[in-house]
């Protein structure tokens, strides 16, 4: 029967080569190998999740009065759009389900494309000749993060309806043109024309999600065509020589299963731990907001930043040049992304290395880049941090101002430690191995003249 | 009954027998290296398979149950769970029946230097009839331009890009009444101490960032407005923006102390970011990241005992923008 | 025991209550009953702060809250409002929700274990409504109010301080609490009294009947419809997002090292 098969698909395709090496791809084995295959399984669980929430969600701000089952809303003025995700959240049978496993997977997709970034980072695999790759990888990163804060913000909740106001806040901070642009995306001042809302779920359900596959199938491509990076764990592993298990059999069963893996911990999240319960929240006005309110949690850095900025605007002779949230909510942001594009290249310049690299560095094996990473890492980790400190200051009763001062402080002064710690962490490392390697080396011989002398010539 | 054995002893064969694998014909060597069968993972990956499939079962028929109390929590249960059998069975197979060949293969080549050169060579040669190429250049590179600017100039139907006085607005007009959110005109009277209360102008909209306001009253002797907000203040009664100067989330906190010897004074406090503002002063910005004061709206109490607004706020309402301090706002 | 341990909170309170009492001017005991009863609760346990027949003492520089570490709230010796006319609702409310009396001065009080009997908090109570003309004790009626108002004026008027759902929140200098523990008397007291810096809401801002509404909502909230699953506290996305690093993405990292290989040190 595979051989019928075979012969059809051969006979009309004339692809039998190309199938077989396919089929023979080589996969380097590490765990760390596969967390961008987490990201990419919890992408099609977005789509496909995303998707049946699109047939029930309506994108218009036409206000309405609830009448639906939820008692504490009813009677209630809202808009259409609220009222459409109250109803998948209550009255569509499996809707919540499918909401809250939607809402998981992109909290997942983040973070599984944070640690892949992390080990592509601290690996060295961005190196010549997979530039491109870990470019368009950062740019999916960028529209994913924009991606998630409209899902947050379609709901219209009062939650999302902050998140929103933030989001306008920022875009009219950016110096020179930010009210231009706000006033071009919003159609007008915050809260905008109706017209807004299908803006924000065109880009949510078409462009952003059309685009992310497109890089992703780009960075795939790139990836296949270079051929995975590889740790050298065996001395047959060379820049010349990939060590792998082919893509079929060894390799498939395992991707399928943690595909399987990543959806099956998604719908179990979305039908056993509650995300976003709207229906709590209650609809949005620009006059009414909550205490507590938070992004999730891939926009938390953003939200520190905010906060741990003084309150100062730059303004000069009563001209306002750059205003407040322009630092923590674009400027900030912009740092981190400049320094992930440039890095590649700036690493190049520095150490002079034009050279092509299929090996993997560890991290021991670069302190410079492992120290100046340790660095990024703890100062977004940190400014994280601090966009929690009112909760800490709830359950912990730790005075929310004095740890807003402490944090300006900390987030200079810590990962400059961190970075210093882990640099000497790689050297030290790094000479205890050389230490070891002499010591076998010496015993070796030892071993191998007391066996010459052993032996009678 | 024989029935019955017959089904078992079948059941058992299944179980147990085990096809033998026909190798290819002749002694050709194989291409994936044989293993050592392994029964019992075999039946652990059979076990998975059927629990996934019976998790997926229960799937329909909780859905198809009405009014099933925790009807998501099954439903979930039931679909995660066959797909982590499905996972389990699969990650089994990988490692057990499957045979986990570790083989080599030389990496592509770095870079094919013939080809470049031939590519290069294909567009060179090509161009070879055009004499006038840096004129030429400049007018594809016009054409580009020109068109690349008509493409994008629908863009600017989206909004009012070049026009910065729909910021400047608000609702506010000398003699506007201030009303509640079910347009109930506020009377001095009904405006209290240590109470915040929203406002918002008498039919207009409610959401625009300009509309809405946060009244307080504080004691007389403890209102310290600055010299440009005198008698913005009526009986001791203070209008404030409701919308942050931060970021534009609504100011819904008041902090009244109740006694105030001993604990922190009045502040308004927007829960976003936590910029908080002193409403006996203007406004001003105590702690919190808002690099503005908050507007302040001056009232009057009119002949009727009602609040109206004298005027227009002292600057512009909403989150800060390039030149934002430039102009006052308008109607 | 209680009793040791309400005597040490109020010697590490007091200072020197003789002193403080000759301060104060001489008032007359009343006469019998609970009132006698609360009279000399009161001498032992509030008169340090609250002076003789609840007069209060008041401080010349107000307590001012800063923008920075070294500018918290500063504290002054003894000072605490006057009880005269506060009624039976304050003593009710700050005795039961064990916000009275205080661990140490200058704080925000905070709900903590009731270290008086019932007995003794209706004397107290009785004592410090007989000191002038105040509001008694409410009687909320939560099972008339409507949820739905209930939610929309709890938006309006407490949300931004309690969060949305009564899950406690931070202001500036403040905490305001989670209402988790918070009886409907209590909500009802409260609303009227504004204890610490909460605002203090008339009948005129908010009626009974809407008080009724908003006590509700707030009985609601303790256990609202979690038809998601695991509540996670309704705070949103920050255990939403210690769910994604801790459960989810560890589970799933957990998964990767169970099906690829760990680096096994150096070459080999």
């Amino acid at each position: 029967m595979i051989r019928k098969a075979v012969r059809f698909v051969d006979q009309r395709s004339g692809t039998a080569p190309l199938l077989r090496k396919t089929l023979r791809y080589l996969f380097p084995d590490h765990w760390s190998f596969l967390l961008g295959e987490v990201a990419l399984y919890a992408f099609i669980v977005l789509v496909a999740t995303g998707t049946y929430l699109a047939f029930f969600y309506q994108d218009s701000t036409v206000q309405v009065t609830y009448h639906g089952p939820y008692v504490p809303l009813q009677g209630q003025e809202m808009t259409e759009a609220y009222r459409s995700v109250l109803n998948i959240s209550t009255t569509v049978k499996a809707g919540l389900l499918i909401r809250q496993t939607h809402h998981w997977a992109a909290d997942v997709f983040l973070a599984a494309i944070v640690l892949h970034l992390l080990r592509i980072f601290f690996t060295g695999a961005y190196r010549k000749p997979r530039e491109l790759t870990y470019w368009l990888g950062i740019s999916m990163l960028i529209v994913s993060l924009l991606e998630g804060y409209l899902g947050y913000s379609l709901v219209d909740d009062l939650l999302s309806g902050m998140g929103l106001a933030i989001g306008y806040g920022v875009a009219l901070s950016i110096p020179f043109f930010g009210a231009n642009l706000a006033s071009l995306i919003w159609d007008g001042p915050f809260p905008g024309q109706h017209a807004f809302f299908s803006r924000m779920y065109i880009a949510h359900v078409f462009l952003f999600p059309a685009l992310i596959a497109v890089l992703l199938g780009a960075h795939l491509a790139l990836v296949a065509l270079k051929h995975h990076t590889q740790f050298r764990r065996e001395r047959r592993q060379s820049e010349r020589k990939l060590v792998g298990v082919p893509m079929f059999p060894g390799q498939t069963p395992r991707s399928l299963g943690l595909m399987f893996a990543v959806a099956g911990v998604l719908v179990l999240l979305g039908g056993l731990v509650q995300i976003n319960p709207i229906w709590l929240w209650g609809p949005y006005h620009t006059y009414s907001s909550t205490n507590g309110a938070q992004p999730d949690w891939y926009l938390g850095w953003l939200i520190g930043g905010l906060r741990l900025v003084p309150h100062w605007d730059f303004v000069i002779d009563g001209y306002t040049l750059v205003p407040n949230p322009f630092w923590g909510g674009a400027a900030f942001p912009g740092v981190v992304f400049a320094f992930l594009f440039l890095w590649p290249w700036l690493e190049r310049k520095v150490s002079g290395d034009y050279a092509f690299h299929n090996v993997l560095d560890r991290p021991r094996d670069a302190p410079w880049r492992t120290a100046i990473g340790v660095w990024m890492l703890s100062w977004v980790v940190l400014v994280f941090f601090a966009g929690g400190a009112d909760r800490v200051d709830v359950l912990f009763d730790i005075s929310y101002t004095s740890q807003i001062w402490v944090y300006r402080v900390a987030v200079w002064v810590v990962p400059t430690l961190l970075a210093i710690a882990s640099f000497w962490a790689c050297k030290e490392l790094r000479a205890a191995e050389v230490v070891h390697r002499e010591q076998h080396r010496a015993e070796e011989e030892a071993h191998a003249a007391a066996e010459r002398e052993a032996t009678p010539v | 009954m024989a029935r019955a054995r017959d089904v078992l002893i079948a059941s058992v064969a299944l179980l147990l027998g085990r096809r033998k694998t026909r190798l290819r014909a002749g002694g050709e060597e194989r291409i994936v290296p044989a293993g050592e069968p392994q029964p019992g993972a075999e039946l652990l990956v059979m076990a998975l398979l059927v629990a996934a499939a019976l998790c997926a079962v229960a799937f329909p028929v909780f859905y198809a149950l009405d009014r099933l109390p925790h009807q998501t929590q099954l439903l979930g249960a039931s679909l995660g769970l066959s797909l982590l059998f499905i996972a389990a069975a699969l990650i089994l197979t990988g490692k057990k029946l499957i045979v986990t060949e570790e083989i080599e293969e030389g990496y592509p080549e770095n870079e094919h230097e013939a080809e470049q050169e031939a590519l290069v060579a294909v567009v060179h040669e090509s161009g070879s009839r055009f004499t006038r190429r840096r004129l030429l250049k400049g007018a594809v590179g016009l054409t580009g331009g020109a068109l690349g600017v008509a493409l994008i100039t629908p863009i600017v139907s989206l909004g009012p890009v070049f026009d910065m006085t729909p910021f400047y607005k608000t609702p506010w007009r000398r003699g506007r009444r201030l009303v509640d959110e079910k347009d109930r005109p506020y009377r001095a009277s009904d405006i209290e101490e240590e109470d915040f209360y929203t406002a918002f102008p008498e039919g207009a909209d409610k959401e625009a960032l300009g509309s809405s306001l946060v009244l307080v009253r504080l004691p007389k002797d403890e209102l310290d407005l600055p010299p440009e907000n005198k008698g913005y203040a009526a009986d001791g009664i203070v209008a404030y923006s409701k919308i942050c100067t931060h970021a534009g989330c609504a100011i819904s906190l008041y902090r009244a102390p109740l006694f105030q010897a001993d604990e922190p004074r009045p502040a308004l406090v927007c829960p976003c970011h936590y910029s908080t503002f002193d409403p006996g002063a203007g406004g001003k910005v105590l702690f919190g990241p808002a690099g503005r004061k908050l507007p302040m709206l001056p009232v009057y109490i009119d002949r009727k005992g009602e609040l109206r607004a004298r005027g227009n706020f002292d600057g512009p309402v909403g989150p800060s923008w390039w030149g934002v301090r430039m102009r006052k706002p308008t109607t | 025991m209680r009793l040791a341990l309400l005597a040490a909170v109020v010697c590490a309170l007091a200072g020197v209550p003789a002193a403080v009492a000759a301060g104060g001017k001489l008032t007359p005991p009343p006469t019998g009953g609970a009132a006698l009863r609360g009279y000399h609760l009161y001498g032992r346990y509030c008169l340090a702060c609250h002076g003789m027949g609840g007069q209060g003492r008041t401080a010349s520089t107000p307590a001012r809250i800063g923008a920075g570490p070294l500018r918290a709230q500063r504290q002054q010796n003894a000072v605490a409002p006057s009880l005269v006319g506060v009624g039976a609702m304050a003593a009710d409310f700050y005795l039961r929700t064990g916000y009275m009396p205080l661990p140490r001065l200058g704080i925000q009080p905070r709900r903590s274990r009731v270290l008086l009997t019932d007995r003794q908090i209706r004397d107290l109570t009785a004592y410090v409504a007989s000191l002038g003309k105040g509001p008694a004790i409410p009687t909320p009626h939560p099972e008339r109010g409507n949820l739905s108002e209930g939610l929309h004026l709890f938006t309006d008027n407490c949300a931004g301080c309690h969060q949305v759902v009564a899950e406690g929140g931070y202001v500036t200098g403040a905490t305001p609490p989670p209402l988790e523990d918070a009886t409907s008397v209590q909500i009802a007291e409260a609303v009227r009294i504004g204890p610490y810096v909460m605002p203090r809401f008339s009948k005129k801002k908010i009626s009974d009947s809407q008080l009724d509404s908003i006590i509700a909502y707030v009985q609601y909230a303790k256990h609202p419809d979690d038809r998601g699953g695991w509540s996670l506290g309704h705070l949103g996305p920050v255990p939403e997002g210690l769910v994604t690093w801790f459960l989810a993405a560890t589970a799933l990292v957990g998964v990767c090292i169970v099906i690829g290989k760990r680096l096994s040190g150096g070459e080999s």
